[in-house]
């Protein structure tokens, strides 16, 4: 049995290792450089220069980073669970480099075209939610544990509106002969040729933008790994190559999910002229895509930089509540408004309509929310009066 | 029968959880262990302690002038305005007549100092709030500009030591009013960056409205001053309802709060700089040249005995230094009324029932100096 990779003949053995192996490497060395993107783009936004000094403009300082945390003693904390402080970092590695498989980078450059691309890449990106748990269950620290707490709220809270956001978009996918909806992500991209779905479903987008802050643990959604509350959360205990681990798949996640945004939102490689350069030219074509790909994905990556050079974070309560109140009911609406449309064969004008007063009533909201003070969750007002009479 | 069973074998325990005197978030090496009950917090049992070196024993030991510098130590982040009070107290026990050249330029250099103190307070804030790391950049930048001056004053970034029990250390140099000039312009500026970074952000909004409040009497009762005791509409400032120097001659407005919040602790604090600003601006109009010492002035200071007890405002609040002398050329018993100190009790007040990310952002908002707490 062959296989075939970029149109040569393999053995589909030699092919699965192949095609692993540059999902690997490609994405570890995609995490370095983002890694040190965001070192020098929080320095600009902070009046610094960031990594100067290992190779020009310090492009080496990841590199460097990484080689030092390699040669970094692997410590364990005497009272940690062995085995599930061990595995956690692979919960998190694993499943977010298994994820690559279905992105679509141009057309046909695909790793594997899958035809459930969508919900293949929804149900593996979450598995990494149990490395956080178990990394803060075995580190046998207090810290770790509310941090794993967090993300486990956290992580179960926002996947259902990143959800249901993306299934918004994969209803109203139009097919060639009239057909709607589809979970392949080279047909949902090739669909955007015109118009990308950001146009028709506002709505969507920002709360797969939200959600996907929240899922990466990005400000204004890092509780559970917030510096100044809870040390770093689960990984407080780590060190050496385990915590590199994690933290390259943090960064990987990342590009994984704007890949993802940019190729359902954005158009990814199709908008805009995406398949008329190809037809003009097949290598440039190939070029302009990826370019495409890149430019769509570096945005998205750029804007959550700037979100975390800019924005407090969160509180826990607070995040819980605009997920479960806000966010959920309205992406709930969009697939409503969505399924109404479809099954009525309503003009398409109705779609960006209904989702365009959905992002004004959030606004709305958040509004509202904002200029609401805190109350004491814990403590009805006068408790402590009686308290302090004792 | 069941449920209750099932109880006893899973008792619910309250958490505990340690902070500090190693955290990111603890001001300094203060350590509060707090009782959590999942993400509530229910108990905060402050340790303080950790930078206790004696200060006001060891002064018994210095004579008045060297007693100066260790103003310096305890109150770091504002040293002009801890040596104002000691060298108050020191003068007004000897009857020393300050000129008035010195006089405006320790009001220059004090209200600088707020407004350095203050980027300091707005910088680590931000952080706890979880910005990272821009609104301390932006503070820090600001901050740098006024210690750069302070440095070139007094010849040293941190620990000034240039107030003299009489006016000043030496003449503060040539370029001085041009130079307090360039560094109000770099003042206002940063707190126009922080009212864009923070103040009129959403989620600092959510995050620091409502939270931490404590009521004017509960403040009042805790012994709270300065700030913290203005954002609970407290309108005590001691520059105007106990003045000192030439405060009475200058207009300011005294800022209030009114839910006595962290955010209202915190844009008190933002507010009061501006009218810092405005304080220099009318001392530089009304400095002129004359002398900075005294003609007459012993060799070695001593003062007849008795004790008094002097206060300013310094920018986390009162600070005030009790003085006793029996005669001779240093105090017989000195203690220092710390501002923090006092505000730091009310620290479990304002953080019970709250959550575990808004203790960090009350203790933020007390803005403590560990050195003057612990002394």
């Amino acid at each position: 049995m062959n296989g075939e990779i970029f149109g040569f003949e393999i053995n589909i053995w030699l092919d699965a290792l192949a095609r692993l192996g540059l999902a690997v490497g490609l994405m570890t060395v995609a995490a370095m450089a983002l890694i040190y993107l965001e070192r020098k783009v929080i320095a600009r936004f902070q009046q610094r220069l960031g990594p100067t000094r290992t190779g020009p403009a310090g492009i080496l300082q990841s590199p460097a980073d990484a080689l030092k945390l390699l040669g970094k003693e692997d410590l364990r904390p005497k009272n940690a669970d062995p085995w599930v402080f061990e595995l956690a970092p692979y919960f998190v590695f694993v499943p977010i480099f298994l994820v690559f498989v279905a992105i679509p980078f141009a057309f046909g450059w695909q790793i594997r075209i899958l035809e459930l691309g969508l919900l293949y890449v929804l149900a593996v990106s979450s598995i990494n939610i149990v490395g956080w748990v178990m990394a803060g269950w075995g580190s046998d620290n207090r810290y770790a544990m509310l941090g794993a707490l967090r993300a486990a709220a956290q992580g179960i809270s926002y996947e259902l509106p990143l959800v249901i956001a993306l299934v918004a978009v994969a209803m109203v996918v139009s097919l060639p002969g009239d057909v709607r909806g589809s979970l392949n992500l080279g047909e949902i991209v090739t669909e955007q040729g015109h118009i990308p779905y950001i146009v028709w479903q506002p709505l969507a987008f920002v709360i797969f933008y939200v959600a996907m802050l929240a899922e990466l643990n990005r400000t204004p959604f890092d509780i559970p790994v917030g510096e100044s509350e809870v040390v770093g959360g689960p990984f407080v205990e780590y060190s050496g190559i385990r915590w590199s681990m994690f933290f390259l798949g943090e960064y990987t996640a990342l590009l994984l999910l704007s890949l993802l945004g940019a190729a359902v939102f954005l158009g990814g490689w199709a908008w805009p002229l995406g398949e008329t350069v190809a037809e003009q030219n097949e290598i440039l074509g190939v070029l302009y895509q990826f370019g495409l790909t890149a430019a769509k994905t570096g945005f998205l990556i750029f804007t959550v930089f700037w979100v975390r050079a800019t924005m407090p974070r969160m509180r826990v309560d607070q995040l819980m509540a605009f997920s479960w109140k806000v966010l959920l009911p309205l992406s709930f609406a969009q697939i409503l408004a969505n399924g109404l449309v479809l099954v009525y064969g309503w003009p398409d004008v109705l779609l960006l309509l209904a989702s365009g007063a959905g992002l004004v009533l959030l606004a709305v909201i958040i509004d509202r929310a904002v200029k609401r003070p805190a109350e004491r969750p814990g403590r009805p007002s006068g408790a402590l009066e009686g308290e302090a009479a004792t | 029968m069941v449920a209750n069973t099932h109880e006893q074998e899973f008792e619910t325990q309250e958490l505990l959880i340690n902070m500090g005197p190693q955290h990111p978030s603890t001001h300094g090496v203060f350590r509060m262990v707090l009782g959590v009950d999942g993400e509530v917090v229910t108990d905060v049992v402050p340790h303080i302690g950790y930078m206790h070196r004696g200060a006001e024993k060891l002064c018994e030991t210095m004579d008045f002038r060297q007693g100066v510098g260790y103003m310096d130590r305890t109150e770091y982040l504002a040293n002009f305005n801890a040596e104002l009070s000691y060298v108050l107290a020191v003068e007004k026990l000897a009857g020393i007549e300050v000129p008035e050249r010195a006089q405006w330029v320790r009001m220059i250099l004090c209200e600088l100092n707020r407004l350095s103190s203050h980027f300091m307070f707005t910088g680590a804030f931000g952080t706890d709030v979880g910005v990272f790391g821009t609104a301390f950049v932006y503070s820090f930048r600001e901050r740098e500009v006024l210690l750069d001056l302070f440095e070139e004053i007094t010849g040293d970034r941190l620990m000034y030591a240039y107030f003299r029990p009489g006016g000043l250390a030496w003449e503060v140099p040539d370029n001085f009013e041009s130079r307090v000039h360039e560094v109000l312009l770099s003042a206002e500026r940063g707190i126009r960056d922080m009212d864009g970074l923070l103040t009129q952000n959403e989620i600092f909004l959510a995050r620091t409205k409502g939270v931490g409040a404590i009521s004017a009497a509960d403040a009042i009762d805790w012994g709270m001053s300065g700030p913290s005791l203005r954002a609970s509409g407290v309108p005590l400032d001691l520059r105007r309802d106990d003045p000192y120097l030439y405060y009475p001659q200058v207009k300011f407005d005294v800022i209030t709060g009114e839910a006595g919040d962290v955010f209202d602790r915190y844009h008190v604090r933002l507010k009061e700089m501006r009218e810092s600003v405005r304080i220099i601006e009318q001392c530089m109009e009304r400095l002129a040249d004359g002398p900075i010492l005294p003609e007459r002035l012993p060799r070695m200071l001593r003062t007849p005995p008795g004790e008094i007890y002097e206060r300013t405002e310094a920018p986390r609040g009162e600070y005030g230094i009790y003085l006793v002398s029996q005669g001779g050329n240093r105090p017989y018993r000195l203690k220092i009324r710390s501002a923090c100190l006092s505000n730091l009790q009310a620290l479990r007040d304002m953080t019970i029932g709250h959550y575990v990310a808004d203790a960090v952002v009350i203790l933020g908002s007390i803005d403590i100096v560990l050195c003057e707490v612990d002394r």
